[in-house]
């Protein structure tokens, strides 16, 4: 297991690594920097002066390594439009998009996993027709859309939420539904999927035949099989949530890092963009780190094959 | 013709394999409910200068916030009304469908293109080859898609072409994913074992014998990222970093109406629901075929 697990770290730090070296050069390779920050109508010496100031002169490479090793230092830089240390704004709105995160989460595993082991405990009723409805329709409707939708009819027609804003708890629940509706259905299909393939079984044919009731039977006999693949899943769509934040925050104004990743895109302000992406995607590989080693804790047949 | 093989088949044992697969096509609701509206959508896009009542770019200010026909302000010249600078919504909507169809095209056939590279070239090899793909995936995963795509399109500038490029180069992951399963599937069966042992060429054997059999999986997965890369485009426009005015996008619609909003919902409305029409048919279509090929050909 210790074994596995090196390996798996040592892919992990490697993975991070390369995504961070590929961003920084996606980002630097996509515009010019010292143009964006001189703005509109610099001279060309003026554009040079800021090359310099801010070290953009130099080879990329040598910039990437400058920029990973004060990252590994905790020095994030400065946002170029906030002026301020980019380590501090990103902390002080992170906690925000965790939440806003982590209730969707909860949001779309509280809806889909009864729905999904009602639907799979009586395959072609109502409920699994409703199931694959949900499914069907958020999958082919735009979040942003769904998340106008709720804004017209909870907060404009009937009056009860706020439209934007976050400052209170009642801030939260349009953009959690809106984010948490947009994987649920993904939960749903695998929940299901689970139960009917366990529901066959063996085992759950043994408690049946002992005589135990139906709720007994799914509850405490097929539901734990089934749920396994979803904690894997969970993991790999809290990193999807936490990017797909940037469109429900920005329009929320729910002032989280989503919405802060927006802001410093549309003014160019690099360093925060930087931190923000590369932050995300060490946390996605974190999370996917996490569900390895629990897979493989859970599951033998992982670790060793 | 037809009727001089008739009578062979059915000494073989019933219809051919292709014709039951064409009566298990139009034997599927969903399939064919998806087919009917994404041809429709198509045929509009296509005959738009002729189907559009007028110029989607031409403004009247003397015509602005014309509400649709449904409402009691609506007229007949504009049936779906007019936007903030008084240009046909209809027209807008009809053009509009060319660049969500332009999009999902475009991105499929690129991120197609290097995904199934990557997938088959994974599966087939095996060994270091795979372990190098995979590697690749695993990056590319870790990178916060919204987030990059908004980041890059923001830094060069936002524009149709832009867009297909930044979403084709980022959005295979799928493809090379499932790709990858499929062929390694393939790949131990005998008719493959055969062709390598008749001394066939390695690319002989993957373009004639891996990918024909893979291709089923190939089709679903275009099918999701065509309607993944659509909803994506509409979302960047939606943010105003992706397809500029005064292109009809749909997202950019939306996002030019929400100012709108709170007294003429249907400037949101329309477009939104012209994107999840087309989304819808788009992923019918494609869960359609997933059951038709499936093995047994479940209804």
């Amino acid at each position: 297991m210790i074994a596995f697990a090196l390996k798996r770290l040592f892919l992990a730090i490697l993975v991070a690594l390369t995504v961070s070296a590929l961003v920084f050069l996606l980002l630097r390779a996509s515009g010019d920097v010292a143009i964006a920050l001189a703005g509109e109508g610099a001279r060309a010496e003026d554009i040079e002066n800021i090359r310099r100031i801010y070290g953009l002169d130099r080879p990329l490479l040598v910039q990437y390594f400058d920029w990973l090793f004060r990252l590994l230092q905790g020095d994030f830089g400065q946002s170029l439009y906030f002026k301020t240390d980019v380590l501090g704004i990103v902390l002080d709105k992170l906690p925000t998009t965790i939440t806003l995160a982590l209730l969707s989460l909860a949001f779309a595993l509280a809806v889909s996993v009864p729905l999904g082991v009602l639907a799979a405990a009586y395959p072609n009723s109502g409920v699994d027709r409703l199931c694959l409805a949900i499914a069907v329709i958020g999958q082919a409707m735009p979040n942003f859309f769904f998340a106008l939708l709720l804004i017209m009819v909870l907060a404009v027609w009937f009056h009860l939420l706020p439209v934007s804003g976050s400052e209170s708890w009642a801030n939260f629940v349009m953009p959690t539904v809106a984010l948490g509706y947009y994987v649920a259905p993904a939960f749903m299909r695998l929940v299901r999927a689970g139960m009917i393939e366990v529901l066959a079984s063996d085992y759950v044919r043994t408690a049946r035949a002992k005589g135990l009731s139906g709720v007994s039977v799914i509850g405490k006999h097929a539901l734990r099989n089934a749920l396994v693949p979803v904690v894997a899943l969970a993991a790999v769509q809290l990193g999807f949530l936490l990017s797909g934040s940037v469109v429900i925050e920005t329009i929320f104004a729910l002032d989280g890092a989503g919405f802060l990743a927006f802001q410093s895109i549309t003014h160019k302000d690099l360093p925060v963009t930087q931190a923000l992406v590369a932050l995300l995607s060490f946390i996605y590989v974190g999370l996917t780190l996490a569900a390895d080693l629990i897979n493989a804790w859970l599951d033998p047949r992982i670790r060793i094959g | 013709m037809s009727e001089a093989l008739a009578p062979a088949a059915l000494e073989l044992g019933g219809p051919s394999a292709q014709a039951l697969m064409w009566r298990r096509v139009y034997a599927h609701k969903g399939l064919m409910i998806g087919a009917v509206i994404l041809i429709a959508i198509v045929m509009m896009a296509l005959l738009a200068p002729l189907v559009a009542p007028y110029d989607p770019y031409a403004q009247d200010l003397t015509q602005r916030l014309i509400p649709p026909i449904w409402h009691e302000r609506g007229t007949w010249a504009h049936a779906l009304g007019t936007d903030n600078l008084g240009r046909d919504y209809l027209s807008r909507l009809i053009y509009g469908a060319r660049i969500s169809l332009l999009i999902g095209a475009a991105v499929m056939v690129i991120s197609g293109l290097i995904g199934s590279s990557l997938g088959l070239a994974a599966g087939y090899f095996g060994g270091r080859v795979d372990a190098v793909v995979t590697f690749i995936i695993t990056v590319r995963l870790a990178m916060p898609l919204i987030l990059v795509a908004l980041a890059v399109v923001a830094m060069i500038g936002g524009s149709l072409w832009v867009v297909i490029m930044v979403l084709g180069l980022l959005k295979w992951d799928r493809f090379a994913v499932v790709m990858r399963a499929a062929t390694q599937q393939v790949r131990g069966l005998d008719y493959v074992a055969a062709a390598e042992a008749s001394g066939a060429l390695t690319a002989r054997i993957i373009v004639g014998e891996v990918l024909p059999n893979v291709l089923p999986h190939l089709i679903v997965v275009a099918s999701v990222e065509a309607a993944s890369a659509i909803l994506l485009e509409a979302a960047l426009s939606f943010l105003g970093l992706g397809v500029q005015p005064p292109l009809p996008s749909w997202g950019l619609m939306i996002a030019e109406a929400k100012t709108y909003m709170f007294f003429s919902f249907w400037l949101i409305a329309l477009p939104g629901s012209a994107l999840a029409l087309l989304v819808l048919s788009v992923n019918m279509l494609g869960d359609g075929v997933r059951d038709v090929t499936a093995p047994g050909g479940r209804s």
